[in-house]
């Protein structure tokens, strides 16, 4: 219970903004009616092993969760079927480098990929943008809130039940819209063409709008090279509290991720706010032969290493993992072998 | 086809056919009923009236589905590979006829569309589960040449190689191609229809086909986005082949905001996509095709290539352990073109290098 009180105390459950705690009982919702939860997804060759709800780490989140719903369920009734419409502006407090220039090359900390997305990230070149194919990619649904992301949100109503029929999003970058279906209406069949924002459907979970999309296109889980694939979809949460906005992105890939990846955007109310049009015409900025695709080959990325060695971070921690996730890692880096010596020349490089 | 008419091969089998029918005077009636359209349950399926046909037929009703992909174009699923459909006011104009035991099913998903008659069958390739049901297809339509005599069923159309090697596999008499094509295009149904022979690619006698204004391209096994490309390197295939195909497809699409929508592609098996997909596509085939030419390169052999996983970052998408086509058959065959490509021109610097 120490552990649950650690991560998810009740004054904090009873504050609003505890998004972390109300998701952790949106799961427990789902747990109980016996989903099971993919604690770590294998890897090209091994077995996926899949946890019950009710064993291992998730014994604390459970207790957790189970306090959390009591809770919200006591002070989220009145609020559900919050309103999310408006325009709200981003707050870039965390992760700051990611929503500008972009993140390093070869930094992986932190986020649960296998080999194979090590592989993605290791054979990427920034040049990839210059590919006249590339060039007008938007950022799908799971990255647009990290890149630049004042969004705007409204509703359909249908005039005669007074429901809210679809949610819809449109985030500043490249403007990309999104649709969250609240009628219930049947998924596309698997047949169905995949977007960059996928197929999403909504349902109101206490006071969190609950979001499942599939159909994504191939994405990025960073922005230096490090794949999302096709295959995945994601579960979201979207929390007002007041005149904030939190979106809970959770990534689900069983091709390139081990364990399910977490991230948070925040927003602050801004009335008015309105996105610059913007309309992007793919242009060959540097000429290459037909056919041309950007590329490093096994061992000749000389980038790989900068981002360690100019945070002074082990070169084993920048490589990702899902164990790089958890506080625990820190006390293994204490451990690891120093980073290699920064080079003279220049700090480390960022993406697109 | 209307427009590549003086270049066309007429299988000969056909006119002697015909030529026999029309002097005991059925030809005249049945070109007559054959611009009616035809109830599904008239139709046969082509296949020996067996018990395991049968039950075969039986599984597959039903399985056989229909997705509109934009304008006149459709894409029946379920049936072996994707069958693409272009419906109009005149006929039905059919790309690629699936497995044979699956021509009921087909028919029955097509006449949901249009009762009007399949006027072509367009093979993409020469495989059997490509052309299984060339036959059942051919019989619900009729090609209207303008020529007396002419059969009423509908044209089968593929590329020339693809006619010649079932002609020599002694195809089942009505199920070889009775047209090729050497002109580009033709106008059906008020559409601008074109079809391009990729040389040398997933075999021989590729073809795609493009659908103009509904702004849709069907490209058989050129694109899969359910498994790395079948090399039939026996039927004159290769990657360079696939690639150029593939750049060449890329080229002529058209997103129409923000890499999405615009041109749709129905690919050989696996989902509708727009170009993303098939530049992601062309892309993985590129990055893994440089890394065995680097290994080749560096003079490591196949076992030492295999191990080096060059596909690896890409197996859980396209890659498989088992069924007719693994990783490792495709991984054999490129390696076999690269190694053959260094010993006949030798090993070019590009290969040392990366692409940046």
């Amino acid at each position: 219970m120490s552990s649950c009180l650690h991560t998810c105390g009740i004054a904090q459950v009873l504050r609003s903004n505890a998004w972390d705690c109300r998701i952790r009982a949106a799961q427990w919702l789902e747990f109980r009616r016996g989903a099971t939860v993919p604690a770590r997804t294998a890897g090209p060759g091994e077995q996926t092993v899949k946890h019950k709800a009710t064993t291992g780490r998730f014994r604390p989140a459970l207790r957790c969760a189970w306090l959390a719903v009591s809770a919200v369920f006591v002070v989220g009734v009145a609020h559900a079927q919050m309103d999310l419409s408006g325009e709200w502006h981003q707050k870039v407090h965390q992760d700051a480098p990611e929503r500008g220039d972009g993140p390093d090359i070869g930094d992986y900390t932190g986020i649960p990929i296998n080999d194979a997305d090590r592989l993605r990230g290791d054979s990427w070149d920034s040049e990839k943008w210059g590919q006249i194919e590339h060039t007008c990619e938007p950022h799908p649904a799971d990255y647009g809130p990290r890149g630049p992301g004042s969004i705007r949100i409204w509703a359909d109503m249908n005039p005669h039940t007074m429901q809210i029929t679809a949610w819809h999003t449109e985030i500043m970058w490249m403007q990309p819209e999104r649709t969250i279906y609240m009628d219930g209406r049947p998924r596309p069949p698997p047949y169905a063409a995949s977007t960059w924002q996928g197929w999403s459907s909504g349902e109101w979970v206490v006071d969190m709008l609950k979001v499942r999309t599939d159909h994504l296109k191939e994405g990025w889980i960073r922005r230096n090279g490090l794949a999302r694939s096709e295959k995945s979809h994601l579960t979201e949460f979207f929390l007002r509290h007041d005149e904030y906005l939190t979106l809970a992105t959770i990534v689900h890939d069983p091709v390139y991720l081990t364990e399910p990846y977490v991230r948070t955007s925040n927003w602050v109310l801004d009335p008015g706010y309105k996105p610059t049009p913007s309309t992007c015409v793919p242009t060959v900025e540097v000429e290459h032969p037909k056919g041309w695709v950007a590329y490093q080959l096994p061992g000749q990325n000389q980038n790989l290493t900068e981002y360690a060695a100019h945070y002074g971070i082990p070169i084993e921690a920048v490589r990702g993992g899902a164990e790089t996730m958890y506080p625990e890692y820190q006390l293994k880096m204490e451990r690891l072998p120093a980073p290699p010596a920064q080079q003279a020349a220049g700090g480390p490089t960022g993406g697109k | 086809m209307r427009a590549p008419r003086p270049g066309r091969v007429r299988a000969a089998g056909w006119r002697i056919a015909w030529a026999a029918w029309a002097c005991i005077g059925a030809a005249p009636a049945l070109a007559q009923r054959s611009t009616a359209p035809v109830p599904p349950a008239a139709m046969p399926s082509g296949r020996p009236a067996d018990s395991a046909a049968a039950a075969a037929a039986a599984a597959a009703a039903g399985s056989v589905h229909t997705w509109h992909v934009q304008g006149r174009v459709y894409m029946l699923v379920g049936a072996g590979p994707n069958i693409t459909v272009q419906v109009g006011d005149e006929a039905l104009f059919v790309v690629d006829a699936g497995r044979a035991e699956y021509s009921d099913a087909v028919l029955a998903a097509i006449r949901q569309l249009s009762d009007r008659p399949v006027q072509y069958v367009i093979d993409t390739s020469g495989d059997p589960d490509h052309v299984g049901g060339n036959l059942a297809l051919a019989k619900a339509g009729f090609a209207n040449s303008g020529q007396r005599n002419e059969p009423t069923t509908a044209g089968i159309v593929a590329q020339l190689n693809v006619l010649q090697r079932m002609d020599d596999a002694k195809s089942p008499r009505g199920s070889a191609p009775t047209d090729t094509y050497d002109a580009q295009w033709a106008l059906y149904n008020d559409e601008a229809v074109l079809l391009t022979h990729a040389p040398a690619a997933h075999s021989d006698g590729d073809s795609y086909i493009f659908f103009r204004s509904s702004d849709v391209i069907s490209t058989g096994e050129l694109f899969n986005p359910e498994s790395y490309p079948v090399i039939e390197q026996d039927r004159g295939g290769s990657l360079e082949g696939i690639l150029s195909a593939l750049t060449d497809i890329i080229g002529i699409m058209v997103p129409r905001q923000n890499e999405e929508g615009g041109t749709y592609i129905v690919p050989a098996h696996g989902a509708v996509c727009d170009r993303t997909a098939i530049v992601n596509y062309r892309d993985a085939l590129t990055i893994i095709r440089a890394r065995i030419r680097y290994d080749v390169a560096k003079g490591m052999t196949l076992e030492q290539t295999l191990a080096s996983g060059p596909s690896f970052d890409y197996d859980g998408i396209y890659g498989s352990d088992s069924g007719p086509w693994t990783t490792r058959m495709f991984l054999e065959a490129v390696y076999r073109e690269v190694a053959s490509d260094a010993k006949t021109h030798g090993v070019p610097d590009e290969w040392r290098e990366s692409h940046h």
